[in-house]
């Protein structure tokens, strides 16, 4: 007889990868222009660690998915618009700072925290899943720990397959997923990260523009003589 | 007082990796810029002695090694007791570790377990009036953050390829040894092996001069109106073959086979580079094919010399963004590159 789970799910939520971010001075150091404006989305990576959660339990009878996420509770209730309608998991929100600038060891505080309020959690069965890197702060840092601070030793990280489709919306799913969805967010805990100890000097953009020699009507010939000897130098 | 300690792991064969005199390199940095501070070696492997030799002439007041067959294969529960063995050792108040997969995996752990702080994918550490500030990049490598931290033990994972190589030299090195009692829960992780492609299959080469990029074009119709992807494959495969280069894709080609578009079958998610891929580290890149505009072009953002050929001379990844941009069909130019390689060698 398999092991039911209980697969957790730690998730943040990052700009579109496909929108201009600029970073900004703010009162609580750095940010990004116009960030809440920026159309969110769930983080590539933890989306992964999710679909691929999502499987293990439904080829394991019994299992549950939980999925913790820490962001601006309007934010969060955008992404779960799409997200929920992917996989079956029941939401945990945390309503607070989304943001790539935010501490590390901080945000795995709360999501350890958020975890262990789970009633009826049972360490034998438990799972803890997450992105490697996140599209924003991207530390590869959180996850590790979380796992300390959950007790867990035995941790993989970079786990990856690579041959799990991301699942096609299913509305009867995003139905189910929401009578859970809308009342986690609404009970969200406020969650602030002060990032004590950590003190931003500067954030800048980098130089983005060279001077680009453009070379048209050259022959094949003469392009890939000059290419091999760039190569060779 | 700053007590700074290079932590870092073998290799398999006992040696220590150029990541690990980069580390070395930024650990010393900081150590010769701040009065008063100690420089402390530590190491973890099988067998660390000839590792401590080769860095023997580095100017560190201590080395400390973890050694065993517990210790030679990176598994998460064994390689945090050691590392946090080794920083109790040296009483560390700043412990600089190359960013490599081992350690990646579990230094922010340890951090967490010691109650201290850590960067990682730092690409550069300095001190300056007794403060140590880091940079390293923000959103996939679209800005960049220079901070400085009050915490303490704080560990800071160096990017491999951001630093020069400590070319200190080898000598005979006393490494005092600390002694890691392991239990069997730490133990319960078994590695079996390791599997990598065949030698010719392996197309991702981070230590290569050349990233070679392919971008979507490749398995668009051309000016027959058909598709040539055996072709592409063939131009691709050989110049790999020819150059040793890294082989980088854009997200749209990796992508492509998720459509059920033709692809080609070498290329997967690993070598996808950019906003949601890598950021490789290499002297010179050449990109075909690709086209786009930020955030896709951060894939080249740690390149140092770059040219693209490109039949839209207005292209966003090349105009701007590459040195020289051949305005031509990559695989007239590819077919005469591969010749012209495999004449000269």
């Amino acid at each position: 007889m398999s092991t039911a789970y209980q697969i957790i799910v730690c998730a943040g939520i990052v700009p579109d990868p496909l929108q201009t971010l600029e970073p900004v001075a703010s009162p609580t150091g750095p940010a990004l222009k116009n960030e809440m404006m920026l159309p969110a989305v769930l983080d590539p990576w933890a989306g992964h660690a999710l679909y691929e959660a999502a499987n293990l339990a439904k080829n394991t009878p019994g299992s549950k998915v939980w999925l913790v996420s820490l962001g601006p509770k309007a934010k969060l209730q955008q992404v779960m618009m799409t997200v929920a309608q992917r996989v079956p998991f029941e939401l945990i929100a945390l309503d607070g700072p989304a943001s790539g600038f935010t501490e590390a060891a901080e945000v795995a505080a709360a999501l350890a925290e958020a975890i262990q309020t789970i009633p009826g959690l049972d360490k034998s069965k438990l799972l803890v899943f997450g992105g490697w890197e996140s599209a924003s702060r991207g530390a590869g840092a959180t996850m590790q720990m979380v796992g300390e601070r959950l007790g867990i030793v035995d941790q993989f990280q970079g786990v990856d397959q690579g041959n799990l489709p991301e699942p096609k919306n299913n509305p009867q799913v995003g139905m189910t997923n929401m009578r859970t969805v809308m009342p986690a967010l609404q009970k969200a805990k406020p969650t602030k990260l002060a990032g004590e100890g950590l003190t931003f000097a500067s954030v800048t953009l980098p130089k983005q523009m060279r001077e680009t020699k453009i070379v048209k009507d050259k022959s094949a010939d003469d392009i890939a003589k000059e290419i091999v000897e760039w190569i060779k130098k | 007082m700053e007590t700074i300690l290079l932590l870092a792991h073998t290799e398999i064969d006992g040696s220590l990796a150029k990541s690990a005199r980069e580390a070395l390199h930024a650990a010393a940095t900081l150590h010769k810029s701040l009065a008063g501070s100690k420089l402390v070696i530590g190491l973890i492997g099988e067998n660390v002695q000839a590792a401590a030799n080769s860095i023997a002439a580095c100017p560190a007041t201590k080395h400390l090694g973890v050694t065993g067959a517990d210790f030679s294969q990176s598994r998460y529960a064994t390689d945090a007791a050691a590392a946090e063995a080794i920083f109790k050792a040296a009483q560390a108040t700043v412990i600089v570790a190359p960013a490599t997969s081992r350690w990646a995996r579990v230094l922010p752990g340890v951090a967490q377990r010691l109650g201290g702080r850590v960067d990682t994918h730092v690409t550069g550490a300095a001190a300056a009036d007794g403060k140590i500030s880091v940079n390293r990049w923000y959103y996939k490598q679209r800005m960049e953050g220079a901070l400085t931290r009050t915490q303490r033990p704080w560990f800071i994972g160096v990017d491999p390829g951001s630093q020069t190589a400590c070319d200190c030299g080898a000598g005979t090195a006393e490494v005092e040894m600390v002694a890691v009692n392991l239990t069997e829960a730490q133990k319960r992780t078994t590695v079996v092996g390791l599997r990598e492609p065949k030698a010719d299959a392996q197309t991702i080469r981070p230590d290569a001069q050349l990233l070679f990029v392919t971008g979507a074009g490749w398995t668009k119709k051309q000016a027959d109106g058909q598709t040539h992807v055996p072709e592409a494959e063939k131009l691709i495969l050989g110049f790999l073959k020819a150059t040793r280069a890294s082989l980088g894709s854009s997200k749209s080609l990796v992508d492509l086979g998720g459509e059920g578009q033709a692809v080609l079958p070498f290329l997967s998610h690993l070598n996808q580079i950019g906003q949601t891929g890598a950021t490789p580290r290499h002297a010179k890149g050449l990109s075909t094919c690709c086209h786009g505009e930020e955030p896709h072009t951060v894939g080249w953002r740690f390149i140092n010399e770059r040219r693209a050929i490109s039949l839209d001379p207005n292209c966003g990844w090349a105009r701007g963004k590459a040195d020289v941009l051949y305005v031509a069909d990559a695989f007239a130019v590819m077919q005469k590159v591969n010749e012209s390689l495999a004449t000269k060698t």
